[in-house]
């Protein structure tokens, strides 16, 4: 089991959307990075994600790891924002029959999975219908 | 640098192996290709392997089978490139000889994945994954495939039957090879109608949970000419990386890593895409296969289902793929792949492939991949 740091260290990105964008190139870094992978720029500004996108690619897991065991199946893709960053989440609240590339979606606070009966429930982000 | 040669190879019998343990695996294969090269002492050990530590709970790996091979004091090293940990060390070994620290190198590969429950395993190799930003969301292996499965028929046109074919060829070259898991054939209604993991894939798109070994020696090829041998000299080695979060890439049907990875080692053997006969890749799933000989220039970009479709990647084929069986049927023990692949080109290059054997196979290709493609080590070899 983790340790708690790695829990909320994390808490920024998973529950606020806290990105970072270059202030040279305008690239979107989430999560936030030191250095830029496009031009090597290292000054960033803070910025949240766009809230909303569509559907790049998408599966349903029915094999799941531990954690999702009772979750199972569910369906994991990833997604473009409007702001153009491609993010990997769980879809949720659709039937799997509507699952299409392309298909519009929003982002939710929710639960991920937790620990066992009595450990650290894990939040973070997941895509419904817009 | 000096050119180098494979001089020796080692394979055992893949599968669950209950009763071995990961040194016996390693030092029994490793003992083959140490009688197969006829030498009996080494300078170097490499080997690649994925997870001891979670699978076995066993890390310093490197000294432990040095010692069980009775090597010591030899320097002995552990490389790790997730599922192309064999292939990355294979490359060490390469570029020790090349650079005269050592002349005859012992590269190995191994992973035992059965002593620990299914859970554990798809923890271990989840782990080849963006923790924090995938398998945080129940991401899986076959997931990852998956979704590269569906953008790319999507794209394409890629037919859920084209993937089953990849298996179905697969099984066929695998059924004439005695060493891999599942000597056996299956049919294109097998894949398809067997359990779904992650939609569209199925269980008969996955390579397996597999316990075994491979190993290389490798030598000068000025060394090597004063053995009675064929000499199957290592003409080209690339190496390359790219994001291992999936959605950070640019097109996730596409595989730079290996693209990047097969242009090096063109570069360095002076061939191109047309020169090589025969091909081993990583099929760790059937989409990757696909993906893969589209990334390595050997069919047009979104044509890999096609080329399947029409044969051109069977053993009879114009490009012969995965003629061991690949991944899906010889088995996947994760650090052993990529050592095991080029196991395979040099009996290959060697005409002492039985009847798998590809006629007049001189020049061959392997290219071994971690995770969803983060990492990708290729090899050109040719036989002098």
């Amino acid at each position: 089991m983790p340790t708690p740091s790695r829990f909320w260290r994390e808490i920024p990105q998973r529950y606020r959307l806290e990105a970072g964008k270059c202030r040279n190139c305008g690239l979107i870094a989430f999560p936030p990075r030191i250095i830029c992978p496009a031009c090597k720029g290292r000054k960033f500004e803070p910025i949240t994600l766009a809230d909303k996108g569509k559907i790049l690619t998408y599966t349903i897991i029915r094999v799941p790891p531990q954690p999702f065991v009772d979750q199972a199946p569910y369906a994991v893709g990833i997604v473009e924002l409007d702001d153009g960053v491609r993010l990997m989440g769980q879809i949720v609240d659709f039937d799997f029959e509507e699952l299409k590339i392309g298909r519009r979606v929003k982002i939710e606070f929710r639960k991920i999975f937790q620990d066992g009966e009595s450990g650290v429930i894990y939040y973070g982000y997941k895509f419904v219908p817009e | 640098m000096r050119d180098v040669a494979v001089i020796g190879v080692g394979m055992t019998k893949w599968g669950e192996l209950w009763e071995r343990s990961l040194r016996q695996i390693f030092v029994e294969t490793a003992l083959v290709a140490l009688d197969d090269a006829g030498v009996d002492r080494i300078d170097s050990l490499i080997v690649g392997s994925m997870s001891s530590g979670l699978f076995i709970g066993q890390e310093h790996l490197a000294s432990l089978l040095a010692d069980y091979l009775g090597q010591t004091p030899v320097p002995a090293a552990r490389v790790e490139s997730a599922c192309a940990s064999g292939g990355l060390a294979l490359r060490m070994g390469f570029i020790e000889v090349a650079s005269g620290m050592a002349d005859i190198v012992l590269v190995g590969g191994v992973e035992k994945m059965t002593d620990v429950n299914g859970h554990e395993a798809t923890y271990a190799l989840g782990t080849a994954g963006d923790q924090e930003y995938e398998c945080f969301h129940g991401i899986t292996f076959p997931g990852l495939y998956a979704l590269i499965a569906r953008a790319h028929m999507e794209k394409y046109g890629t037919t859920r039957e084209q993937l089953a074919m990849v298996a179905v060829k697969n099984h066929d070259n695998g059924s004439l090879n005695p060493l891999a898991q599942f000597p056996f054939k299956i049919t294109v209604d097998s894949v398809l109608n067997s359990v779904l993991v992650a939609d569209p894939l199925r269980i008969l798109d996955c390579s397996p949970i597999t316990d075994g070994a491979a190993a290389l020696i490798l030598c000068p090829v000025e060394m090597a000419k004063k053995l009675k041998k064929p000499i199957i000299k290592i003409a080209g080695s690339g190496q390359a990386t790219d994001t291992i979060a999936l959605s950070s890439r640019k097109d996730i049907t596409w595989l730079e890593s290996t693209y990047q990875a097969a242009k090096k080692a063109y570069t360095m053997a002076g061939k191109k895409p047309e020169d090589i006969d025969i091909v081993e890749v990583h099929d760790c799933f059937t989409i990757a296969e696909i993906c893969v000989t589209e990334a390595l220039g050997l069919v047009e970009k979104g044509m890999g289902g096609k080329a399947v479709e029409e044969g051109l990647t069977t053993l009879q084929g114009k490009i012969p793929v995965n003629a061991s069986g690949g991944l899906k049927a010889k088995g996947h023990p994760v650090g052993a792949t990529g050592v095991a692949q080029a196991v395979e080109i040099v009996e290959q290059l060697r005409e002492e492939a039985g009847p798998r054997q590809v006629k007049a196979a001189r020049v061959g290709l392997t290219q071994n991949m971690g995770g969803s493609g983060g990492s990708t080590v290729v090899h050109i070899f040719e036989r002098g």
